[in-house]
């Protein structure tokens, strides 16, 4: 049963309630349940885990509202960001990680940890032939600071409570009750912080710029959880894993801009986002601190959920409050800002997930605590998804600044299979390519946009030698051209066309003249575009043009892909290393390959449709494509 | 008027308050429980919360996850994100398609039982190639594991 809070000294006593709580769990074992961790069966371990304790007559709780005293404690937590390695479990208090947990695994778990504290050797992880059994000790994790994903997978997200435990919402009590509207906007501004959806604006300033229009009685606060680009789930992690914290930030941008309702936009194909929120709001709600005169304190504030409905241009600001008013959602002109005339027509101060995510701590520990890592004019952390061709896929946070090299080969332990690093497309559709040469580059608003890419969201997605960089051009191009939202033409057609030469290129059919015709209509669309997905989205397409020319004229000159990863322009050959086992032929969904078991088979390139699938099943890599 | 249940569209209007900018969310819900939208609903819906059929059929066609026409019970949805696309996605959708007879011209299989959609992004790039079929996510896809798949939601429908 959760009462609501009714003042402050309640605030401080029910908090001190659940720390108690949770420091008297002699044990906890927290299983996540983050999208990766479930598609891979933790939800059967996490009943499993609940049925073996039962029957081992263990004491255990699943909620601290339990408050059975010295039990173990049993939880689902948000994602760890190390999806790779999942299904999760950590065991507290040692901070013990088991990697790739199975239903069978559970037993062992029960009996010789949760019950004896012994490790279980086999569920550790290992690199190199090292085993590492701390979660905090294993390389991915030991080179990161993580300040926004301090919390996920180390509590239940589903429980308010500890979220208390963990000292939360004592950022808002300060804000509440120490502090003015002014004073936490100057704390703000002063932390540097800026808005990490990818523009980098200064959070303080658009902060004060919604609280200046003191003559409205309404104005909003907008998170942003539309995280569109491809290759980017920073803001999915942080709205399952710790849903409390941004709904804090949320709640203290309120105060601070006095600014009494609150819109929180999710993408639809984030469904456990949706749902951990909602249980989130409904939590705070209950407890008080959401709704009106939260803590006794005569302000209000009301949060509501808005699902996206595919469509990528809906990250834009102006286009994300179209859709949440119920209308298409396309861009417009500005001025006004949306901080002058947002949603519905109100000041609104729209965020980042991430940038909400900040706000707590800086609060509560200082600008200065938050400027004491990063750079000079890119303070604090960012949270970047490394996927693609590395050893280590995650999600990872590191201080702004941190170079690519400690990120791709410290923290994401190199290229896999051995192969040679090409490049990093950092930023999505709006972003650019970083090469070899920018390895030592840091990592920070400014550095980046010099070289042409920018931090964007902060997706980075490595690519190895074989991935061909014009296919990657045309892809984002695609992607662009399908989500422009076709009010203005520079966007709408520019990218079509683009598109077009793009894709003749990738099918050997391109002209010399192509690549000149690509930079002129690049120029135009980034010019003369109204919103920033136009103006952004020739970006992937320059920068592959400026460090990887050579491939396009290879394409056009040569008809010819080094990477095979165009189809058009690739054979499949098998060479003498074939063994004969016949694999390939069976396997082949067209017969367009032959051959006498035990002899070398061949490939019938007329009938060959390039799937790939001979060479996935070829137990001898006699199969080559190029 | 005879394929809709307007009781049940009145409950999601009263849910919504009959308010014109919750009209996402209402056919969010219209979506869920008929797969996709009817025309008579949207009509009934244009009315009850006085926006023209033009404007309601605007905002239904201009995002991706509404549809006009009826779905398959299995919506599987294939992500092309970038993540995805580096781990060969494509090879993917290809069995995908073939398996369950549909392209991308014409994404709804024959039987009813299946409609394909591409993605850009799940959210789940660690676990890339990934394919979500309705709300549950499939990872590290291959070929192989994508017939396999669509195999044995034909035996469970």
């Amino acid at each position: 049963m959760r009462e609501r809070i009714k003042n402050r000294e309640e605030f401080l006593a029910l908090q001190e309630k659940f720390m108690q709580a949770r420091s008297r769990e002699k044990r906890k074992v927290l299983v996540c349940c983050g999208t990766g961790c479930a598609a891979g069966g933790n939800l059967a371990v996490y009943e499993e885990l609940k049925n073996q304790l039962a029957a081992h007559g263990a004491a255990f709780e699943l909620s601290l509202n339990d408050n059975s005293g010295d039990a173990v404690g049993l939880k689902k937590s948000g994602c760890h960001g190390f999806c790779e390695m999942g299904p999760l479990v950590r065991i507290e208090p040692e901070g013990w990680l088991y990697t790739k947990v199975r239903v069978d695994d559970v037993a062992e778990i029960v009996e010789k940890t949760v019950l004896g504290g012994e490790f279980v050797e086999r569920l550790g992880y290992h690199q190199n032939g090292q085993l590492y059994k701390r979660q905090e000790d294993i390389p991915f994790y030991k080179k990161q600071t993580r300040r926004v994903l301090e919390h996920c997978g180390h509590i239940d997200a589903e429980s308010i409570e500890e979220y208390f435990a963990i000292g939360g919402y004592s950022a808002l009590y300060k804000a509440l009750f120490g502090m003015s509207g002014e004073e936490i906007i100057a704390e703000v501004s002063n932390s540097g912080l800026r808005g990490r959806g990818g523009a980098g604006f200064p959070a303080g300033t658009k902060w004060a710029q919604v609280a200046a229009h003191t003559e409205e009685k309404v104005k909003y606060i907008v998170c942003n959880g539309d995280e569109g680009d491809p290759g980017a789930f920073m803001d999915r992690s942080c709205m399952e894993g710790d849903p409390h914290k941004i709904l804090e930030g949320m709640i203290i941008a309120s105060v601070a801009t006095n600014s009494p309702e609150g819109y929180i936009y999710v993408r639809a194909e984030y469904p456990l986002a949706v749902s951990r929120l909602s249980i989130a709001i409904a939590q705070a709600e209950e407890y008080g601190l959401l709704g009106d005169d939260i803590l006794g304190s005569g302000k209000s504030f009301h949060i509501h959920i808005n699902k996206g409905a595919g469509a990528f241009v809906c990250g834009e600001g102006s286009a994300m409050t179209a859709s949440i008013e119920g209308n298409r959602g396309m861009p417009r002109t500005k001025p006004p800002r949306s901080v002058d005339k947002g949603l519905f027509g109100k000041p609104t101060c729209l965020n980042n997930v991430e940038t909400f995510a900040n706000v707590p701590d800086i609060i509560k520990k200082g600008a200065d605590w938050f400027r004491s890592v990063g750079t000079e004019k890119s303070s604090g952390t960012k949270a970047f998804a490394l996927t693609g061709n590395v050893v280590n896929t995650g999600l990872i946070e590191v201080p702004m600044g941190t170079t690519l090299r400690e990120v791709v080969y410290d923290i994401g332990g190199g290229i896999k299979n051995g192969k040679k690093f090409k490049a990093v497309q950092i930023g999505g559709p709006s972003g650019g390519c970083l090469t070899e040469e920018h390895l030592d580059l840091p990592m920070d608003f400014d550095s980046l946009k010099k070289v042409g890419a920018i931090i964007g969201s902060g997706g980075l997605v490595v690519m190895d030698e074989d991935s061909c960089m014009v296919n990657i051009a045309q892809f984002f191009m695609n992607f662009i051209c399908e989500e422009s939202c076709g009010k203005c033409t520079p966007c709408r057609e520019g990218t079509t066309r683009m598109n077009e030469i793009l894709k003749r290129i990738t099918q050997g059919k391109g002209r010399m003249n192509d690549i000149d015709e690509l930079r002129d209509l690049a120029s135009m669309i980034q010019v003369s575009s109204l919103c920033g997905l136009g103006k952004t989205a020739p970006n992937p397409v320059l920068s592959t043009l400026q460090n990887f020319e050579e491939e396009y004229v290879e394409h056009i000159r040569d008809k010819r892909c080094r990477c095979g990863s165009c189809k058009a322009l690739s054979q499949f050959v098998i060479t003498d290393d074939c063994i004969g086992c016949t694999l390939c032929a069976r396997n082949c969904p067209v017969e367009a390959i032959t051959g006498s078991p035990r002899q070398k088979h061949e490939i019938d390139p007329n009938k060959c449709i390039k799937c790939g699938t001979c060479k996935d099943h070829c137990p001898r890599g006699a199969i080559k494509e190029g | 008027m005879e394929t809709v249940d307007l009781k049940f569209i009145d409950s999601v209007l009263a849910k919504h308050g009959g308010d014109k900018a919750k009209i996402i969310a209402i056919m969010q819900d219209l979506q869920e429980q008929y797969r996709y939208l009817p025309q008579d609903a949207l009509e009934y819906i244009a009315k009850k919360v006085g926006m023209s059929e033009s404007k309601l059929y605007g905002v239904a066609t201009f995002y991706g996850n509404f549809s006009l026409d009826a779905k398959g019970k299995y919506v599987v949805k294939v992500c092309r994100g970038t993540a995805c696309h580096v781990r060969k996605s494509s090879s993917v959708l290809q069995a995908l398609y073939d398996a369950t007879g549909t392209s991308e011209h014409s994404p709804n299989s024959k039987d009813g039982l299946f409609t394909l959609e591409i993605v850009s992004c799940l959210g789940a790039c660690g676990l890339s190639p990934v394919v979500m079929v309705n709300d549950v996510v499939h990872a590290a896809m291959t070929p192989d594991k994508a017939r396999d798949l669509v195999k044995q939601l034909r035996e469970e429908a």
